[in-house]
C-alpha cells in the first residue's frame, strides 16, 4: 500500500498540489484522474521521487520516502517501474534493448537469459516481429506497450503509468488498460495510473482519487464513480463525455 | 552576470554528478567504445578535409607573403608547421569540433531530456548525467589528440601539396627542409595538451546545455545553439590561458 500524506509542491511559487492525503491499494488498478494541468503528472512525479516535494509524507508500505537517504532511495527505486506518458524508451536502443536494459543494469543474468527474460515479457504484452526494431520505427500504442515491458521486467512492488493510453485509438486503449490491470493481479503489484480516459476510469478503476486544484476531492470506485455526489467530479465526467446526466 | 554565477554554479554540480563511481563497469565500457565510434570516427572525415584544405591556404598565403628575396624560401615549410602545430591543429579544428560534435551532444541529451528518457533513467536508480556524460567525456578527451595529430599530418601534407607539387612556388627540398628546420617537439606536446582541455571544455559544456534544457523541441534546438556558442567561448579564453602558462 502507498499512503500520500498531506503532500505539497510549487513550481516557482506557485503550489501544484495544495496538501494531497490518498491511499493507493496493493493488487489493485488505483487511477489519479483529473482535468489536464490539474497536477496528475506532477502528483505521480512526486511520488516515485522524481519532484521533490515542500511537505508531507510518502509511505510505500510504511517506508516514508521523503525522509530516505539518496542511498536508500536508490535501493527503493528497483521496486518501483515507471511508465511514462510518452513512453520515453532510450531512441538509440532497439525494442529488444530497451527491454533488456533494466536487467543489464541491475542483475548478473547471463545475455542468453536476459535475451530470454525480455522476450518473454515482450510476449505479454503482445508484441512479437519488432525486437530488433527502434522506437522510431514502431507505432505509439507498441511503444507504449514496450514501455510497460521495460517497466515490469524486474518485477516491480509498483507500477506508476501516466496516461498509458492517450493518443491511442480506443481499441488500443482497451487492450492496453487491460494488459496493465491483468498484470497488476497476476503479481500483486500496487499499480497507480494518471488518466483522463472515462472508459478506463468504468473498466479498471477499482480505487480512483480524483484531483481538483491541487486537492483530492473524491475517492472511491468505479462503480460509486457515476453516483458520487461530487459536484466538480460530475461536471468533469460529464463534460468530457458523451454520457448526460439523466 | 547573476546568470552566468548561476549557471557556473550549476556547471560545477554537474559535474560533480558526471564525475561518480559507475553503476556497472561492463555498460559503461559499451557505451565508451560507442562514443568512440561516433565521436571519433565520424569526425574523421571532416578533420582529414580541412585540414587538407587549411594547410594549403596557409602555406600558399605565406608563400604569397614572402616576396622579400633575403628570406630563404624553406621559412614557407617552416611557418606553415608552425602554424598548424601551434594554433590551427589544435584550437581550430576544436572550434569546427565544437560546432560538429557539441551540437550533436547537445541536442542528444537534450532530445533525451524532454522525452523523458532522462527521467526513465533517474527512476531506475542510475545516476543519467554519469551515464550519459562520463563515457562522452573519456572518449572524447581520449580521442581528440589523435585527430589533433592526424590534423598535423594532413595540413602540413595539404600545404606541402599546393604549393610544391601542385604550383612549384616553393621547390620540393626546401618546404621538407622548412618543416625539419628547428623543429620543438615541445609545440607538438603543447597543442596536445591544449585539445585535451578543449574536448572536455566541448563535451561537458555541451551536456550541461543538453541535460538543462526543458520544455520541446524548440528548446533542443536553443540548447544546441548555446552549447556551440559557450564552448566555442571556453576554448577561446582557454587557449589564451594555456598558451600563457605552457610557452611563457
Ligand atoms: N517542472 C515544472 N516546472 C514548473 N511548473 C510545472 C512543472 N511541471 C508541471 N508544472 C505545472 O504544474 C501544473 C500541473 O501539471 P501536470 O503536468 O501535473 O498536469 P496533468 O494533470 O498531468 O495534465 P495532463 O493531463 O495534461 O498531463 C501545470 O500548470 C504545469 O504548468
Ligand atoms: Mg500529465
Amino acid at each position: 500500500m502507498i499512503e500520500v500524506i498531506d503532500l505539497h509542491k510549487s513550481f516557482d511559487g506557485k503550489e501544484i498540489l495544495k496538501g494531497i492525503t490518498a491511499t493507493f491499494e496493493t493488487g489493485k488498478v488505483n487511477l489519479i484522474i483529473g482535468q489536464s494541468g490539474s497536477g496528475k503528472t506532477v502528483l505521480l512525479k512526486s511520488i516515485v521521487g522524481i519532484h521533490k516535494v515542500d511537505s508531507g509524507q510518502i509511505l510505500l508500505h510504511g517506508r516514508d520516502l521523503v525522509k530516505m537517504s539518496p542511498k536508500e532511495k536508490k535501493e527503493i527505486r528497483r521496486e518501483i517501474g515507471m511508465v511514462f506518458q510518452g513512453g520515453a524508451l532510450f531512441d538509440s536502443y532497439t525494442v529488444l534493448e530497451n527491454v533488456m536494459f533494466p536487467l543489464e543494469m541491475f542483475t548478473d543474468l547471463s545475455y542468453a537469459e536476459r535475451v530470454e527474460k525480455a522476450e518473454y515479457f515482450l510476449k505479454r504484452v503482445n508484441l512479437e516481429n519488432v525486437n530488433h526494431l527502434y522506437p522510431s520505427e514502431i507505432s505509439g500504442g507498441m511503444q507504449k506497450r514496450v514501455a510497460i515491458a521495460r517497466a515490469i521486467v524486474l518485477n516491480p512492488k509498483y507500477l506508476f503509468c501516466d496516461e498509458p493510453n492517450s493518443g491511442l485509438d480506443p481499441k488500443t486503449a482497451k487492450v492496453i488498460d487491460e494488459l496493465i490491470a491483468g498484470i497488476t493481479y497476476e503479481y500483486n503489484i500496487t499499480t497507480v495510473i494518471n488518466t483522463h480516459d472515462l472508459s478506463s476510469m468504468m473498466e479498471i478503476g477499482d480505487n480512483i482519487i480524483f484531483i481538483y486544484k491541487g486537492l483530492k476531492k473524491w475517492q472511491g470506485n468505479k462503480d460509486q464513480l457515476l453516483n458520487s455526489g461530487c459536484k466538480e467530479l460530475d461536471d468533469f465526467i460529464y463534460s468530457s463525455s458523451i454520457l448526460k446526466k439523466k | 552576470m547573476l546568470e552566468f554565477l548561476y549557471n557556473t554554479g550549476r556547471y560545477i554540480w554537474f559535474l560533480g554528478k558526471v564525475f561518480s563511481k559507475p553503476e556497472k563497469w561492463r555498460i559503461y565500457i559499451r557505451q565508451l567504445f560507442l562514443e568512440f565510434e561516433k565521436l571519433g570516427i565520424n569526425s574523421l572525415g571532416i578533420v582529414v578535409i580541412i585540414s587538407i584544405f587549411s594547410g594549403g591556404v596557409i602555406s600558399l598565403q605565406t608563400a604569397y607573403n614572402i616576396t622579400n628575396p633575403l628570406i630563404p624560401t624553406y621559412m614557407v615549410g617552416l611557418t606553415t608547421r608552425d602554424s598548424i602545430i601551434l594554433e590551427f591543429s589544435s584550437t581550430m579544428l576544436c572550434l569546427i569540433l565544437a560546432g560538429k560534435v557539441g551540437s550533436n551532444i547537445a541536442s542528444e541529451i537534450g532530445t533525451m531530456k524532454v522525452t523523458e528518457q532522462i527521467e526513465a533513467l533517474e527512476i531506475m536508480g542510475i545516476n543519467s548525467a554519469a551515464f550519459l556524460v562520463l563515457p562522452k567525456i573519456v572518449a572524447f578527451v581520449f580521442i581528440v589528440p589523435i585527430l589533433v595529430v592526424l590534423s598535423m599530418f594532413f595540413g602540413i601534407s595539404g600545404g606541402y601539396f599546393v604549393v610544391s607539387v601542385a604550383s612549384h612556388i616553393v621547390n620540393s627540398e626546401n618546404f621538407i627542409y622548412g618543416v625539419h628546420y628547428a623543429f620543438q617537439p615541445f609545440y607538438v606536446t603543447y597543442s596536445l595538451i591544449k585539445s585535451s582541455i578543449f574536448a572536455f571544455l566541448i563535451v561537458s559544456i555541451s551536456s550541461y546545455y543538453g541535460y538543462f534544457t526543458t520544455g520541446g523541441a524548440l528548446e533542443v534546438g536553443r540548447s544546441s545553439t548555446k552549447a556551440v556558442v559557450y564552448s566555442s567561448i571556453a576554448i577561446l579564453v582557454a587557449n589564451l590561458l594555456v598558451t600563457q602558462i605552457l610557452l611563457s
